[in-house]
């Protein structure tokens, strides 16, 4: 099961021609994922890492038969391909670009929403890591030998504080169903609590860690839904506790602006909520094994 | 990035929004020539800095003559303002604004933002202006008017009318209220605005609506298209650090802290400076490297973490993923080699080929100290951060 992606995920890379793109796509095939195309607007027709380009979206999906995608095109045209994305039948895609406007943003969500539930691409990111289904396909710039297969399923803004998250569990020897990156942006394709419905679904994931930061409701919403859909344990670490009020932590999400924003605010609700909370982020590993030994 | 009262109101009267007659002053006589041109009999002498707040920490003196406004600006001029938007460390005034004065019937509040929880843009406005909007939305939430604007469409006729009456403004000036509405809209839109705050919109006693202080914020993923306002940024109101970070490709904030940090990824950095601060340290800045740590922007970083006086000992906390441990640790022993470093180095590196990183420091002969886990490295850094502060103490004796 796990969730978004697995062995049978058919994936294509929007912007494989690009340095980035291209660094990041063979790096899949490696590790295993399906990996079947990608799209190079002026450049379809040509074969790149062994793979066909196409210049749409739209006839990469006829003749691939793809599923998935990932996005690593510039900031100033991103928005543009995620749109291109959803409208080509895609139904799961990662957005890695970094630096997209936050109208662009805005944008792409009101165009998402337009479709009916049961033909909306799902967005994660931008200005994330990815997502990975350890063992089964990767759709992201992870480094996939962190990850051991298992039954943890992880959601977090930051990309190298996620890798943290899934080394201390692989020390402890504990797997992962599935990591997803939903990225460091004031505005997101998915938010906390959108991938922890998508976990409380999945019979692979029998505790979520839940990785967020200082600033934003998010976490906050992930724990409301936590407590109304009790069953599935959540542990959660909440970064920040040094921040001042007002400065960005280099996220563009990472400012506290408002009331319930600080890390100290986010850990009291959540506690209240009912979510275990990792005393320290040296112990996510460790908090999620004591939940874990409980079940 | 923020950008200047003076500013702002340029921007915007260009969208329809009503301002005073007002201009722009580096020195005394320049303030005194500017209320000659201005006219009247009272004027307002604001100082231009990047924070609200100013008249509760004296930026803005209301003047009768021309002996006054010369008065003021010489007091202003040069002047590190504190707010509490601005931390402790306050921001130099070097502009000042000098504005006719207006007579104020009603102070009204009003602000676009956008609503994270939404994803949409959101119209705040309250009849209580000019106080604390925060404070306001605390202990009287009733006071704050609110409305969504569907991002398809835009802001709508119907809308804006319903802010005006929320704001409690007169039949007679509704079509104006509108137009100023729609005009804040139409630049918050144009121009990648992520805040835009008019505190206090006016009603003067002639029943004029005016924009009294204006407030604008632009979203930095977007000045890529926003050349012009690219061209306003006041580089004087940011941190110098900050600055140099920036144009280095590195995300700088400096702390009040000791223990100097250079961590790769947002979230990592701030867990580690959580960490610190949980095995009793401070740190003293925030700095995320970024993805591809290379040996040259190693040493960039170095230089900036160990350019505050304040570092006592610097720690390194790298998770390899794209990049690799051996590559950073090369890194790191360059710039140790190049740089005459005085504190202590605490380094722990994590991930992809880190056997390799961690012979490669071993290996320099330098005396760094590393660390295997985020836990250790945190305590290592602080316990030697307090020996060079007890070795300090024992010097002084």
């Amino acid at each position: 099961m796990a969730i978004f992606i697995n062995e049978t995920t058919r994936i294509i890379v929007q912007g494989i021609t690009g340095k980035i793109g291209s660094f990041h796509a063979e790096d899949m095939l490696k590790y295993g994922s399906k990996v079947v195309g990608g799209v190079t607007p002026g450049k379809g027709g040509q074969t790149h890492l062994g793979l066909p380009v196409f210049n749409t979206v739209k006839e990469a999906v006829q003749a691939t038969g793809a599923d998935a995608s990932i996005v690593f095109v510039p900031p100033a045209f991103a928005a543009d391909s995620i749109m291109e994305a959803a409208d080509a039948g895609i139904r799961y895609c990662v957005s890695i670009t970094d630096g997209i406007p936050t109208q662009d943003m805005m944008t792409v969500k009101n165009f998402l929403r337009r479709f009916p539930i049961d033909q909306r691409m799902i967005l994660t990111g931008p200005n994330c890591a990815g997502t990975i289904s350890p063992g089964r396909s990767m759709l992201g710039i992870m480094p996939g030998h962190i990850y051991l297969p298992g039954h943890v399923g992880i959601v977090g803004r930051s990309g190298t504080l996620g890798y943290e998250a899934a080394d201390q569990l692989k020390r402890l020897g504990i797997g992962v169903s599935t990591s997803v990156g939903i990225g460091g942006d004031p505005i997101n394709g998915s938010s906390h609590r959108d991938v922890l419905e998508q976990f409380a679904q999945d019979p692979e994931t029998h505790v979520v860690l839940m990785i967020g930061e200082i600033g934003g409701p998010q976490e906050v919403e992930a724990g409301l839904f936590a407590k109304e859909n009790r069953g599935k344990p959540v542990v959660a670490y909440i970064a920040g506790l040094t921040a001042p009020e007002g400065r960005r932590m280099g996220h563009a999400g990472a400012i506290i602006s408002s009331a319930g924003e600080s890390a100290a605010e986010k850990v009291a609700m959540l506690k209240d909520l009912g979510v275990t909370i990792c005393p320290t982020p040296a112990a996510m590993g460790a908090t999620v094994a004591q939940v874990l030994a409980k079940l | 990035m923020d950008i200047h009262e003076y500013q702002a109101k340029e921007l915007l009267s260009g969208y329809g929004v009503k301002i005073a007659e007002g201009g722009l002053a580096y020195s005394p006589e320049d303030a005194v020539q500017r209320a000659r041109e201005i006219g009247g009999h009272i004027w307002a002498v604001k100082a231009q800095i990047h924070s609200g707040a100013r008249g509760k920490a004296g930026g803005i003196k209301i003047c009768k003559t021309h002996d006054e406004v010369e008065a003021a600006a010489s007091h202003l001029l040069g002047k590190r303002l504190v707010t509490h938007q601005t931390g402790p460390a306050g921001k130099v005034c070097s502009r000042l604004y000098v504005e006719a004065g207006t007579e104020i019937a009603k102070e009204l509040y009003f602000c676009f933002l956008v609503d994270r929880s939404s994803e949409r843009i959101v119209m705040v406005g309250s009849a209580q202006g000019g106080m604390d909007i925060e404070e306001l939305a605390v202990t009287q939430p009733d006071a704050i008017k609110k409305i969504y604007i569907e991002p398809a469409v835009g802001l709508q006729d119907y809308q804006a009318r319903e802010m005006a009456f929320a704001l409690g403004l007169d039949a007679e000036i509704l079509s104006h209220a509108v137009k100023t509405i729609k005009g804040c809209y139409k630049a918050l839109r144009a121009l990648d605005v992520s805040m835009l705050e008019i505190n206090p919109l006016v009603v003067t006693r002639s029943g004029e609506l005016l924009a009294l202080d204006a407030k604008m914020g632009f979203d930095d993923n977007a000045l890529f298209r926003q050349q012009k306002i690219s061209e306003l940024r006041d580089k004087t109101q940011e941190d110098p650090r900050e600055m140099a970070a920036a144009d280095r490709g590195l995300s700088y904030v400096g702390l009040d802290g000791d223990i100097g940090c250079m961590i790769n990824g947002a979230g990592l950095a701030m867990a580690t400076m959580d960490m610190i601060k949980l095995a009793g340290g401070e740190p003293a800045n925030f700095l995320d490297v970024g993805g591809g740590a290379s040996a040259e922007r190693t040493e960039k970083a170095f230089r900036l973490v160990l350019a505050d006086q304040n570092v006592k000992a610097m720690l390194v906390n790298i998770f390899a993923g794209i990049n690799r441990c051996d590559w950073i640790a090369e890194g790191v022993v360059q710039a140790v080699r190049k740089i005459d470093m005085k504190v202590p180095l605490i380094v722990r590196l994590s991930g992809t080929n880190v056997a390799e990183g961690q012979r490669i420091i071993a290996e320099s002969g330098l005396p760094i100290i590393t660390a295997d886990t985020l836990a250790e490295a945190a305590e290592l850094a602080v316990q030697a951060r307090n020996a060079v502060v007890a070795q300090a103490a024992a010097q002084e004796i």
